[in-house]
């Protein structure tokens, strides 16, 4: 069934976006991250121009999200207070990227510096993931405990906060200079940052792993919301009927998820995510390395 | 779907001269709603003449479809420290969105260099360029690509041999619309042809527009985009809380 989207103006086939969504769905919701970095390029290879596939991506991420944060709130595994100082961050972090999306797209070069931050970050945040999570499975392996966080330049830093539910006292610099970076890579790239904010909350903040996907996803909510509020107002991008296609398929694949991911070991997890972001990241940077098929491309004047 | 756009001929003849094509449309538009998923006119007519049809080579026609000019940026890759990117670009004053050249023969043969360039037929014409940056020195090669990579996405279309033409006096042809439409009027023109000289011509306009659902949605997020961005996200919440509400009803 083909279905014509009305900001996008391409017509496409509704059952393709549902198990789209779908797909995506399950994967956000077992690792806690919007799936955007997943979804955004593949709304690419389907004919959806990159201005609304990145808008459109942070409306249906506020849904998707919406679902996994409840099912979280409900196990009380959501550190609000922490949340919120990564929030702040977010705000100011996402007006600033459409700021920068904003005068790119003027210039041409917005697919080019999207896909360069992809590389960029998919394969360093990729890399370490995967490395991080051999270790931890081959040490219990050999029956050794997992080794105690150690303190390190981060706790010596001003304006310390308590967080309980984390059973942390550290600076709230940290979790507002994370903030803000997600908030950028949100407005630029179309993702909800969980695929940045996770390890760092897990490897920067030493938050425990079982409050940090309810966090996170509390966190991608708002942020998500404003960079669609910014990009409907300033771009007009945000396809409310592609987003309404892809959340209904994302919404039931997160609950999916969601179960999935409590009955997998967190190593198991981090494993598996580690590898997707390498392959996407991979093939994004191959788009880069390889001669592209058309070197010519149209673009609007003024856009 | 198939939208018919059926062209009369009317044989109540005015005073004429020569072969000439009048014209009146039963139906000139087209609804882009939330199935569209392209369409097809069928333009059909006669030639109206006073006197026997002319001795020497036969009529041609030649039927134009344009939607609406736009400027449009091309942009070239080269490859930089081992990456593709966007380096040099020409800025083409006005290509239209859409356009289709379909002609009785080929369209050599039944137009000469002369009366393209008069009536902008041919799709290299159709598109205004007025020059490139002085550091460019191939401009024809972003033309050319523009028309490639719309060539491509059906956007561009060059049909030579689809007007059938009975007895010089009879034709009929079909143009195909691709899923991805621009709102706005869409000029259509008919040439009639003989020996490369366009001997007459007739212009009317086909209006290809948004309905229903898709006109209400693009209309609010260009007028109200505050509203728009609000009830994007409404609906997006409720449908995430109903979905996971409906989902853990069904697993208890």
């Amino acid at each position: 069934m083909q279905v014509f989207l009305p900001i996008a103006e391409v017509s496409v086939n509704a059952f393709l976006l549902l198990g789209l969504g779908g797909l995506v769905g399950v994967l956000s919701g077992m690792f806690g991250v919007g799936g955007g970095f997943l979804m955004t390029p593949l709304l690419f290879f389907i004919g959806i121009p990159p201005a609304v596939a990145v808008a459109t991506e942070a409306n249906q991420i506020v849904a998707s999200s919406f679902s996994g944060v409840l099912a979280h709130f409900k196990r009380k595994t959501v550190d609000l207070r922490i949340g919120t100082v990564l929030l702040i961050g977010g705000l100011v972090g996402a007006a600033l990227g459409v700021y920068v999306f904003n005068i790119l797209k003027a210039q041409g070069q917005v697919d080019l510096l999207v896909k360069l931050c992809y590389v960029v970050f998919l394969g360093v945040i990729g890399g370490l993931m995967f490395f991080e999570s051999l270790n931890a499975i081959r040490k219990t392996k050999k029956g050794k405990p997992p080794a105690r966080k150690k303190h390190n330049w981060i706790h010596g830093l001003p304006f310390k906060m308590r967080f309980r539910v984390s059973g942390l006292y550290i600076s709230v610099i940290p979790p507002l200079v994370v903030g803000v970076c997600v908030g950028v890579l949100a407005a630029i790239m179309g993702v909800g940052g969980g695929f940045i904010m996770v390890p760092a909350m897990i490897y920067l903040l030493g938050m425990p792993t079982k409050v940090v996907v309810g966090t996170s996803l509390f966190q991608i909510i708002f942020v998500t919301a404003f960079t669609t509020m910014l990009h409907a107002t300033t771009n007009y991008t945000v396809d409310v009927v592609l987003a309404v296609l892809l959340l209904v398929g994302g919404v039931i694949g997160a609950q999916v998820g969601t179960r999935i991911g409590v009955k997998m070991k967190a190593e198991q997890l981090r494993i598996l995510l580690a590898l997707m972001v390498l392959a996407v990241c991979g093939k994004l940077a191959l788009d880069l390395l390889l001669q592209p098929a058309e070197l010519y491309s149209l673009g609007g004047a003024g856009h | 779907m198939r939208i018919l756009c059926v062209i009369w001929f009317s044989l109540l003849a005015t005073l004429v001269t020569a072969e000439e094509i009048v014209l009146g449309l039963s139906s000139d538009q087209v609804s882009i709603d939330t199935s569209f998923d392209g369409s097809e006119i069928l333009i059909f007519g006669a030639i109206k003449r006073e006197t026997p049809i002319p001795e020497g080579k036969p009529v041609e026609v030649i039927v134009t479809v344009a939607g609406p000019s736009e400027p449009v940026t091309v942009r070239r890759k080269e490859k930089r420290l081992g990456i593709w990117v966007n380096t040099e670009s020409v800025e083409v004053d006005a290509a239209p969105s859409f356009y289709a050249v379909v002609s009785s023969t080929l369209l050599g043969l039944s137009l000469n260099d002369v009366e393209d360039l008069r009536h902008r037929i041919s799709i290299p014409r159709a598109i205004r360029s007025v020059g490139a940056p002085m550091n460019i020195t191939d401009a024809s090669a972003f033309s050319d690509a523009l028309i490639r990579i719309k060539s491509n996405a059906d956007q561009y279309q060059l049909v030579e041999g689809a007007v059938s033409v009975d007895e010089q006096t009879l034709f009929r042809t079909a143009i195909k619309l691709p899923a991805a439409l621009t709102e706005g009027n869409y000029a259509t023109r008919i040439f009639l042809t003989r020996d490369g000289e366009v001997i007459s011509k007739h212009e009317t306009s086909i209006y290809v527009r948004k309905v229903g659902l898709e006109r209400w949605l693009f209309r609010l997020s260009r007028d109200n985009t505050v509203v728009y961005g609000i009830m994007s996200l409404a609906i997006a919440i409720a449908a995430g809380w109903g979905a996971s509400a409906v989902f853990s009803a069904f697993r208890r």
